[in-house]
């Protein structure tokens, strides 16, 4: 069905090259960029552990003529998501490996001229465009002091994390994070990416790359279980969580199971102070991107339905090549109220956009 | 100027080499004609799925496995798959590899005249 004004929650700037960043490092980075450079958590430094079913994960229509990485031109995404679609705010969410960095310095470095570089590069030179805010969430100190810093940048409406962290998000060494982005009334965005330091699944590396993208939806619940069985959402009753590409039909089946076993098992966590289902109601917001794609096709909306009418947010993951499009998405009709829910109402609520 | 029966030159007959593609815009329609060596064939440029254009995605073969540990290639250059959500389809059908009878992009027929590839809208 065709849409209306939109507001598309994830697409991707891409960094071309490292020689882009450097103007936006001290000497001392420069030169541990030019005689060090990348060292991540994964064991790879240049490529990643699966395969990604197309080149840079990218559609393969998205590589700008002018050269360069898919989501490196803003002319080009232009002409194929901003001005092809009726994108009224789009938000960036670069992977650029800053996050990923072992050197802590070194990776809190290359956030800030991440951040900075967005600021001239994106933000500056189109109305439309929001983006999140780079950090090293794996030294959340580093990442907090980020925080601090960027928010002075107006389009920032976001802080990015991923969603395999070295301990699950909940846990209290990330919670400076949470302080900051309260501070900035700013949500925390998961977004699916591969290189960070563990395995997807909680048993293991997988052989696949199937394996692994099949495993983010299940990655994104055990950072759900853990955001709110450790109390996060008590301690920041104002934060919120946005998970990007996780799926979302698995919502009602977390939900039941949370609520039940709370009943059960309540008195390990007898301070938190909702049923949990309550939390990932009122906290947690998903965007649609790959949309669920049922059997029968009709039995999305009751779906999203009992998912939450104000829980989704619609998103393209433009350039990347499971890209959904803003028209032929749903493949079913969706009822008008919900769809510009979805569409529009749900991110301008979240991202506080002017409605 | 409509009708099914509409005959458009859209290249020399020496222009898309075997395992070559012409994309044409025909009245707004977007077609991409296919060498396969022993004919040409014609798809709509727009998969059936979320829209893409189908038409530009990478050519391949179909990889299939009659048993486990047991692969073979085959249909080397003959299977298209969709430059977005790699959904996989037949070039001398049409229809979608995995999905064949739920699911097909339409198709054209080509024909050489002359020294013209002629394609039949």
């Amino acid at each position: 069905m065709r849409t209306g004004a939109l507001i598309d929650c994830d697409v991707h700037n891409a960094v071309s090259s490292d020689a882009e960043l450097q103007p936006y490092l001290s000497t001392r980075w420069r030169r541990h960029m030019e005689l060090i450079g990348s060292r991540t958590f994964s064991p790879f430094t240049k490529g990643y552990a699966y395969p990604k079913a197309a080149r840079f994960a990218s559609r393969r229509d998205a590589w700008p003529p002018t050269g360069g990485l898919p989501g490196s031109d803003l002319e080009f995404m232009k002409e194929q998501l901003l001005d092809a679609y009726p994108v009224k705010h789009a938000v960036l969410n670069c992977l650029y490996r800053a996050p990923e960095q072992r050197h802590d310095a070194y990776g809190a470095a290359l956030a800030t001229a991440v951040n900075n570089w967005q600021v001239d590069q994106w933000l500056e030179r189109d109305d439309r465009l929001r983006a999140s805010i780079t950090v090293p969430f794996e030294f959340p100190d580093l990442a907090a002091a980020e925080i601090d810093r960027a928010t002075t940048c107006p389009g920032f409406v976001q802080v990015l994390l991923y969603p395999r962290t070295a301990a699950p998000l909940g846990r209290r060494e990330y919670w400076p994070i949470y302080e900051a982005a309260c501070r900035a009334g700013l949500p925390i965005g998961i977004h699916a990416a591969s290189t960070t330091p563990g395995p997807i699944t909680a048993t293991g590396w997988p052989s696949y790359y199937i394996e692994d993208h099949t495993g983010l939806a299940v990655a994104f619940q055990a950072q759900v279980i853990s955001l709110i069985f450790n109390g996060v959402f008590d301690r920041f009753p104002e934060l919120r969580v946005v998970l990007l590409e996780g799926g979302f039909a698995w919502v009602p089946a977390l939900a039941h199971r949370l609520d039940a076993l709370h009943a059960r098992l309540g008195e390990e966590v007898p301070d938190l102070r909702y049923p949990p289902s309550h939390y990932l109601r009122s906290h947690i917001r998903i965007t649609t991107q790959p949309m669920e794609e049922p059997e029968r096709p009709g039995d999305l909306v009751p779906l999203i339905r009992e998912v939450g009418a104000d829980l989704l947010m619609f998103s393209t993951d433009y350039p990347h090549w499971d890209f959904d499009n803003p028209h032929r998405a749903f493949r079913t009709r969706v009822p008008a109220t919900l769809h510009r829910q979805i569409m529009h109402d749900n991110a301008c609520a979240t991202y506080r956009l002017a409605a | 100027m409509t009708g099914s029966n509409r005959h458009v030159v859209v290249a020399a007959a020496d222009e898309i080499p075997p395992g070559g593609r012409k994309i044409v815009h025909i009245d707004g329609r977007s077609v991409g004609v296919f060498n396969l060596g022993d004919r040409y064939v014609a798809l709509r440029n727009t998969c059936p799925h979320e829209g893409a254009p189908l038409c530009e995605g990478a050519l391949s073969g179909a990889l299939t496995s009659p048993r486990p540990g047991e692969y073979h290639y085959e249909r080397r250059g003959e299977i298209l798959r969709c430059p977005w959500h790699q959904w996989e389809f037949d070039l001398r059908t049409g229809r979608s590899w995995v999905d064949p009878e739920r699911l097909r992009v339409r198709s054209y027929s080509v024909t050489c005249e002359n020294d013209h590839v002629v394609l039949h809208l």
